[in-house]
C-alpha cells in the first residue's frame, strides 16, 4: 500500500448527474410505456422518454469511458488506482453471480418442490386438490391450468443449437485466453486476431440464439406465456444473451482500442476486465445448458 | 471535459470546492457526497415519519377517523419502504462516505465520480418511488414486503414505477458498496492492516459484502413481479406450475441480510462510541469482527423464518428455527463485550453515549423478541400481529436510527467544527427513548392479544394500548424536528470544536483538524 500521494483523485465530472438524468427518463418512459400499452393508451410520449433517456444514457457511457480512457492514457493512474478499478470490476461481476443465483434458485425451487407438489408429492399433496388429476412432469408441457396458461407442444432439445452454442462460447473463451497469451508477450497481431475471433464467436452465438427463440415461438408454441417452463426459460436464456451482447460490445471496444494500441503487455486492465465479463459469460451458458436444456 | 487535458496540473494542486450548485451536482469529494447522503436521507426519513403520524392517527381510535383504508394501504406500505432504501440504508452510505476515507487515512474513496452517481441515483430512485403517490390508481398498497399475488394480479398500475425504482436503488446502493469494498480493501494508510481497523469500518466491508450478495436477488424478483404483470410469465402463478411462495423465497433471501445490512453498520458506530465515552479500548476486538462475520453468514440461512405459517415442510421449519436461534449466539458475543467495555470504564454520558446505551438496552429487547419469534410453533400465534410490528420497530429505531443518531452526534463536530448543544442533545435523547417506549411497547401486548398488523381499523379492546401507542409515537415523531434545530444551531452559532473534542476518543479522523479539511490524507499518514 504505498504511493497514496499520486493517487488520482478527479475533481468533478457532469457524467453522474447525467446518467441520473438518462436513467429517469429511460425507466420513467418505460414503465409509462408498459403501462399505458396495458390500457390501451396512446405511447407516442412514453416512446419519447424512452428514447430520450436511451441517448442520454449511451452519451453518458461513451463521455464517461472516455474521460477515463484519456486520463489512463496521459498516465495519471498508478498501481493502487489499477487495484481499484480491478476490485471494482471483481464486485460487478460478483453482483451478477448474485442475479444468476437467483435465477437458478427459483428453477431449483420449480423443479424441486413447487411442481411436484402441484402434482401431488409429499405433506403438501393437498395443492393437488387445486387441479385434480394435474401431473408433475419437467419439462412442464401440460400445466395446471390448460386454459389461462397454454403449455407448449414441446422444448428446445439439447442437442441441437444449444450444444453448437456451446462449442461456439466455449472455443470463444479458449480464443479469447489464446489473445491474451499473445498480448501477454507484446505480440499484437495475433492477439488482435484471435480477439476478433472472439466476438465473431459471440455474434454467431447470438445469431444462433435468435434462431432458437424464433423456433420456439413459431414451430413449438413455447412462449413466455406458455407457463413456468416458457417463463424460466426466456428469463435465464434471455437474460443470458443480454449479458453476451453487453460482453460482445465491451470487447468490440476493447479490439478498437487494442488495434489503436492502447494496451501493452504490463498495462492491460480494460482489456483484462472485458475477459473476465466474457470468461463469467460463458461459465453461466454452461451451467444453464446443463440444468435448463440437459437435465 | 477540457479538465481532462489539464487534470494532471489539477492533481497536486487541489483547492477547495467548487462554487454554487455545481459542486453538488458534480462533485467527486467524499465529504460533499457524504453530506448530501446525510441530508438527503433525513429528508426521507421525515417524510416517511409523516406517513407513520398519519397511520398513528388513523389508529388513535377504533372506527375510521381520517382517511379511506385504500390509503391508509398506501402509507403502510410507503412508510416502510421510505424508511428502508430511503433513510435507513442511505444514511450509513452517507456516515460511510464521510468517515470511512478519515478512518482509513485515504484521500477520497476508491472511485469517486462512481460515488457521485451512486447518490445521484439514489435521488432518481427515490423521485419514481415517491411519484408513484400521485399516480392514477394511488401508490403500492400491498405492504412492504410486496408479496405475490397482490403485488402482480391485485397490485395498481403504479406497481411498475415501483419496480424500476427498485432497480434503480439497487443499482445505486450495489455501486456504492463496491466502492466502499474497494476503498477499504486499497486505500488503507500503510500500517493499517485489517485487524488495526476501526470497527465501523469493519462492519461496514462485511456490510458491503451483503449489499453486493442480496441487492442482485432484490433485482432478480421485481423483474420477474414486472413480467408477470407484463409479459404474461407464470413465476407467481400456480395456474401456469409457478409458485407465489417463490416470491417469498425469493425476497426473504434478500430481506433477511437486508435487515442485517440495515443494523451491522450500527453495530460498528457503537463500537467506535462506547470505548470513546468509557475511556478504554473496545473488549474483546477480535471476537466482536468474528461475531459480525458469523452474523452475516448466518443471515443467509434464516430467510424462511419470515414464512412459518405459509406452508413449508416440517424439515424446513426446524432448519429455519435453529439457525435463527443460533444468530442469538454472535450478537450476544456484542452485547456481552460492549457492556464489559463499559464496566470499570471512566464513564461519561454526553449525547452520543446516551444513545449508545440506548441502543444496547433497547436492541436487546428487540432481540429477545426476535428469538419468540423464532420459535416457530410460537411463531404461528405472532405472526402477523402487532407484535412482529414490535419487534422489527424494536429492532430499526433504537437499532439502526439510535446508530445514525449517535454517530451525528459524536461526528458532527468534526464535520461542521461546531459542538452541538448538550443540553438540547439530551432533551432530544430523553424524548425519543421515552416517545418509542410508549409507542412501541404496547404493541406487544396487543399483538399477543392477537391484533392484526395492516388493518386500517381494530376492535374495541384494543383502543387504550393503541392511543397510549400514538401518543408516543406522536411524540416521537415531534422529537426528531428538534434534531433539525440542533443541527441548526450548532452549524450557526455552536462552539468551535478542537480537532478532538471527546478526550477518551481513538482514531485517525480525530488527527485532522475540526472541521475537517476539503482534502485529507492526501500523503497517507502513518499507522503504528
Amino acid at each position: 500500500m504505498s504511493g497514496n500521494q499520486s493517487y488520482y483523485v478527479p475533481e468533478s465530472s457532469i457524467w453522474p448527474i447525467v446518467g441520473s438524468i438518462g436513467m429517469l427518463l429511460l425507466f420513467f418512459g418505460f414503465g409509462t410505456l408498459l403501462v399505458n400499452q396495458s390500457n390501451g393508451d396512446p405511447t407516442t410520449t412514453a416512446w419519447v422518454l424512452f428514447t430520450v433517456g436511451a441517448l442520454t444514457l449511451i452519451y453518458m457511457i461513451v463521455g464517461w469511458l472516455r474521460d477515463v480512457i484519456n486520463e489512463s492514457r496521459s498516465g495519471l493512474y498508478d498501481a493502487q488506482m489499477d487495484r481499484s478499478f480491478r476490485q471494482g470490476m471483481a464486485w460487478f461481476i460478483f453482483s451478477e453471480v448474485a442475479f444468476f443465483a437467483a435465477l437458478f434458485g427459483a428453477l431449483f425451487y420449480i423443479r424441486v418442490f413447487a411442481v411436484p407438489w402441484l402434482g401431488g408429492e409429499g405433506a403438501k399433496g393437498a395443492a393437488n386438490m387445486l387441479w385434480e388429476g394435474f401431473e408433475a412432469q419437467w419439462p412442464l408441457i401440460n400445466n395446471p391450468d390448460n386454459s389461462a396458461f397454454k403449455g407448449p407442444d414441446s422444448v428446445i432439445g439439447a442437442w441441437g443449437l444449444p450444444l453448437l452454442n456451446t462449442v461456439l462460447l466455449v472455443t470463444s473463451s479458449i480464443t479469447l485466453t489464446l489473445s491474451h497469451k499473445a498480448l501477454m508477450h507484446d505480440k499484437r497481431k495475433p492477439a488482435i486476431n484471435w480477439l476478433a475471433l472472439t466476438v465473431l464467436l459471440g455474434v454467431v452465438f447470438l445469431f444462433f440464439q435468435v434462431e432458437e427463440y424464433i423456433e420456439a415461438y413459431a414451430h413449438l408454441n413455447l412462449t413466455l406465456d406458455s407457463g413456468i417452463y416458457g417463463s424460466l426459460f426466456f428469463l435465464m436464456t434471455g437474460f443470458h444473451g443480454l449479458h453476451v451482447l453487453l460482453g460482445g460490445i465491451i470487447l468490440s471496444v476493447i479490439l478498437v482500442r487494442l488495434i489503436k494500441g492502447h494496451f501493452s503487455s504490463h498495462d492491460h486492465f480494460g482489456y483484462e476486465a472485458g475477459a473476465w465479463y466474457w470468461h463469467f459469460v460463458d461459465v453461466v451458458w454452461i451451467i444453464l445448458f446443463i440444468f435448463v436444456y440437459v437435465v | 471535459m477540457s479538465a481532462v487535458a489539464d487534470a494532471h496540473a489539477v492533481d497536486h494542486d487541489h483547492h477547495g470546492p467548487a462554487k454554487g450548485i455545481a459542486r453538488w451536482l458534480f462533485t467527486t469529494n467524499h465529504k460533499d457526497i457524504g453530506t448530501m447522503y446525510l441530508v438527503f436521507s433525513f429528508t426521507m426519513f421525515l417524510v416517511g415519519g409523516a406517513m407513520a403520524m398519519l397511520i398513528r392517527a388513523e389508529l388513535f381510535e377504533p372506527g375510521m377517523q381520517l382517511i379511506q383504508p385504500a390509503f391508509y394501504n398506501q402509507m403502510t406500505t410507503m412508510h416502510g419502504l421510505i424508511m428502508v432504501f430511503g433513510a435507513v440504508m442511505p444514511a450509513f452510505v452517507g456516515l460511510a462516505n464521510w468517515m470511512i476515507p478519515l478512518m482509513v487515512g485515504a484521500p477520497d474513496m476508491a472511485l469517486p465520480r462512481l460515488n457521485n452517481w451512486s447518490f445521484w441515483l439514489l435521488v432518481t430512485g427515490s423521485l419514481i418511488l415517491v411519484s408513484t403517490l400521485f399516480m392514477d390508481g394511488g401508490a403500492p398498497n400491498f405492504g412492504w414486503t410486496f408479496y405475490a399475488p397482490l403485488s402482480t394480479t391485485y397490485g395498481p398500475d403504479s406497481t411498475t414505477f415501483f419496480i424500476f425504482a427498485i432497480h434503480i436503488l439497487g443499482i445505486s446502493s450495489i455501486m456504492g458498496a463496491i466502492n466502499v469494498i474497494a476503498t477499504i480493501i486499497n486505500m488503507r494508510a500503510p500500517g493499517m492492516t485489517f485487524m488495526k481497523m476501526p470497527m465501523f469500518v469493519w462492519t461496514w466491508l462485511i456490510t458491503a459484502f451483503l449489499l453486493i450478495a442480496v441487492l442482485p436477488v432484490l433485482a432478480g424478483v421485481v423483474t420477474m413481479m414486472l413480467m408477470d404483470i407484463h409479459f404474461g410469465t407464470a413465476f407467481f402463478d400456480a395456474a401456469g406450475g409457478g409458485d407465489p411462495v417463490l416470491f417469498q423465497h425469493v425476497f426473504w433471501f434478500f430481506g433477511h441480510p437486508e435487515v442485517y445490512i440495515m443494523i451491522l453498520p450500527a453495530f460498528g458506530v457503537i463500537s467506535q462510541i462506547i470505548p470513546a465515552f468509557s475511556r478504554k479500548p473496545l473488549f474483546g476486538y477480535t471476537s466482536m469482527v468474528y461475531a459480525v462475520a458469523a452474523i452475516a453468514i448466518l443471515s443467509f440461512l434464516v430467510w424462511a423464518h419470515h414464512m412459518f405459517t405459509v406452508g413449508i415442510p416440517i424439515a424446513g421449519e426446524l432448519f429455519f428455527m435453529y439457525a435463527t436461534m443460533i444468530i442469538a449466539v454472535p450478537t450476544g458475543v456484542k452485547i456481552f463485550n460492549w457492556i464489559s467495555t463499559m464496566f470499570r470504564g471512566s464513564l461519561t454520558f454526553e449525547t452520543p453515549m446516551l444513545f449508545a446505551i440506548g441502543f444496547v438496552v433497547l436492541f436487546t429487547v428487540g432481540g429477545l423478541s426476535g428469538v419468540m419469534l423464532a420459535i416457530a410453533p410460537a411463531d404461528f400465534q405472532y405472526h402477523d400481529t402487532y407484535f412482529v410490528v414490535a419487534h422489527f420497530h424494536y429492532v430499526l429505531i433504537p437499532g439502526a436510527i439510535y446508530g445514525i443518531f449517535a454517530a451525528v452526534y459524536y461526528w458532527l463536530p468534526k464535520w461542521s467544527g461546531r459542538m452541538y448543544s448538550e443540553a438540547l442533545g439530551k432533551t432530544h435523547f430523553w424524548l425519543s427513548f421515552i416517545g418509542l417506549n410508549v409507542a412501541f411497547f404496547p404493541m406487544h401486548f396487543v399483538g399477543l392479544a392477537g391484533m392484526p398488523r395492516r388493518y386500517v381499523d381494530y376492535p374495541v379492546q384494543f383502543a387504550n394500548f393503541n392511543m397510549i401507542s400514538s401518543i408516543g409515537a406522536f411524540l416521537f415523531g415531534i422529537s426528531q424536528l428538534l434534531l433539525v434545530y440542533i443541527v441548526y444551531r450548532a452549524i450557526r452559532s455552536g462552539n468551535k470544536a478542537p480537532a478532538r473534542p471527546w478526550d477518551g476518543a481513538e482514531g485517525l479522523e480525530w488527527t485532522v483538524p475540526s472541521p475537517a479539511p476539503y482534502h485529507t490524507f492526501e500523503q497517507p499518514p502513518k499507522v503504528d
